[in-house]
């Protein structure tokens, strides 16, 4: 049994704007899954269909085999959301955010402020408990969130842009945990603007564009679609403008050159035709995060495609 | 009912409550004061050359009509801004994530609304103490209307917080419906004061079936018949419970 299984999902909104255009989509136990795709592209619309914040228009969804549209109190109950956007009373404190939620999904009260002093430790907050929400930094609000999903213990925890607007530090810190509740067996699906996160953290990911998904692989499949990384290198000032045969290559001031590698070269053939010519490199770096290029190719490849069926 | 249901209805009745009483200086203080000045304008100043209404004093004439406005208003007011802001804050969506009945997020909701009002008219009737000797003529009819009552306009707020957009409409409707509608209840003077047209037109306030079944309960007078005030009021309830789960269930207002 999948812990998501998602078929011909659609969504027609009022006014007619079509959010989901029949997506498949599973989601395996245990998995840390990532759903990616561009501002508009469905990725909270799903999530809301999910969770049950939005009405479907058409599709099935199970969450561990429990159809949402014959068993949606189960359905729910397998759930933990983390949404995009703040969504508490501001003017609660964070105990009561966090042991009111495990009351709503029928955790009585005692049991409730033990898990609240569990989360909201892990997730170093305790300090703040008794302080209203409102008062709280962002990072914090979204760290409340998470502990907030997790007071009913769910099998899966959705968590729609958790680290957005989240400095590094913190960032990385929630990677952690998240890794670590995942190892514990909480399936987790992500939707992320930082695909560095994906790649970190996602062993499967679907890339959703228009109301459909135009990938749908293993991060270690769609990472081996990369055929080409460009690389800048750090030359010494006024250096000698070097030539590289069999490599596309440009200066892009007189001390940086930028050279694309072919997955199939080597860079020690670059290394070695710049030694030739006497030119030192002083330090070297990816031009751009490489998932993001193919993210971006594969966006607008999905979108030639569904162009053309369209014209069909 | 379900254990979950149980914890899930507790939790939601306890949050509303504790929310009105955080800011009691804008839910409890305002009746006592206002209610207050009722008392000693309408009922020591101007009701003392009124001279009696239906057989007693002015002052205890309009006492429970004053209980029981303040008990319309604040339910209502109770439920239809607190289920606003839950959904200007967004975090009605706890509730909607959660498996949590329909039932069960309108009898909390509601459940808040009447601890307030109940609460408030408890206030407000020690207060009146100050101002006059209070008799319980029927203590169930008394019970019954006052806690019907509360309901009935818990449910409105509700149905108003669901329709809500802004905080515009939030007040709309207490200050263009529920306020005349209270005052041409029969809350200061008795029905039978009325012209024959203007009675029959009045019957058509079901704030004066409210207002009369309670001051039955207080004094024993009626001028509708408090059979008919009992009806009425669990018809609107039977009504308004039913439009409020529809309009939930269906996601107006809050799911997209």
């Amino acid at each position: 049994m999948n812990a998501l299984e998602i078929r011909d999902l659609r969504k027609t909104y009022k006014g007619g704007v079509e959010a989901l255009k029949g997506i498949d989509l599973s989601v395996n136990q245990g998995d840390f899954f990532a759903l990616l795709g561009p501002n508009g592209a469905g990725k909270s619309t799903t999530i809301g269909i999910i969770s049950s914040l939005v009405n479907k228009s058409g599709g099935t969804v199970k969450v561990f085999g429990d159809d949402i549209d014959q068993d949606l109190v189960k359905a729910k109950s397998h759930i933990g959301l983390v949404p995009q956007e703040f969504n508490f009373n501001q003017f609660e404190t964070l105990l009561q955010i966090v042991v009111n939620q495990a009351g709503y999904y029928g955790v009585p009260r005692g049991i409730a402020k033990e898990r609240a002093e569990k989360y909201l430790k892990q997730l170093d907050l305790w300090e703040k408990r008794n302080v209203p929400a409102r008062t709280l930094s962002g990072g914090m609000k979204r760290r409340l969130m998470i502990a907030r999903a997790l007071m009913h213990e769910p099998k899966m925890l959705i968590l729609d842009e958790p680290t957005a607007g989240v400095d590094i530090e913190i960032r990385r810190s929630m990677w952690t945990f998240l890794k670590e509740i995942n190892q514990q067996g909480i399936t987790i699906i992500l939707t992320t603007h930082y695909l560095e996160e994906a790649e970190m953290l996602c062993r499967n990911i679907a890339i959703i564009d228009k109301g459909r998904i135009v990938e749908n692989t293993t991060m270690k499949g769609l990472l081996t679609k990369l055929n080409i990384e460009t690389f800048v290198l750090d030359l010494p000032p006024n250096s000698v403008k070097p030539t590289l045969d069999g490599f596309v290559y440009r200066m892009i001031d007189d001390h940086s050159l930028e050279v694309d590698v072919p997955k199939s070269a080597s860079l020690n053939a670059v290394f070695s035709q710049l030694s030739e010519q006497g030119v030192q490199v002083l330090s070297m770096r990816n031009k751009a995060n490489r998932l993001e290029e193919l993210f971006v190719r594969l966006v607008e490849d999905g979108r030639a495609n569904s162009e053309r069926g369209e014209k069909k | 009912m379900s254990s979950l249901s149980v914890v899930a209805l507790r939790t939601i009745w306890i949050k509303e409550c504790t929310r009105f009483m955080r800011i009691w200086v804008q839910t409890l203080v305002p009746p006592a004061i206002t209610m207050s000045l009722y008392f000693v304008i309408f009922g020591n100043l101007i009701g003392s050359r009124i001279g009696q209404m239906g057989g007693f004093s002015y002052m205890e004439f309009i006492v429970p009509g004053l209980i029981m406005m303040s008990v319309i208003t604040n339910a209502y007011a109770n439920v239809s801004s607190s289920f606003f802001s839950a959904k200007f804050q967004r975090n009605v969506e706890e509730l909607l994530v959660a498996p949590v009945s329909t039932w069960i997020i309108i009898l909390g909701y509601v459940g808040g609304g009447v601890a307030r009002a109940l609460l408030v008219g408890s206030i407000v009737t020690v207060v009146s103490l100050f101002f006059v000797d209070l008799n319980i003529h029927h203590p169930v009819m008394l019970v019954l209307t006052l806690v019907l009552t509360a309901t009935l306009f818990s449910v409105a707020g509700l149905v108003n917080g669901v329709f809500a957009k802004s905080f515009d409409d939030v007040s709309v409707i207490p200050t263009f419906v529920l306020t005349p509608l209270t005052y041409l209840g029969g809350v200061f003077y008795s029905l039978s004061l009325l012209p024959d047209f203007w009675q029959a037109v009045s019957k058509l306030n079901p704030v004066v079936y409210m207002v009369d079944g309670f001051r039955y309960g207080f004094l024993g007078i009626s001028d509708v018949g408090i059979a008919t005030s009992v009806a009425v009021l669990i018809g609107f309830n039977l009504a308004l419970f039913t439009v409020a789960w529809q309009l939930l269930k269906r996601g107006v207002g809050i799911r997209s």
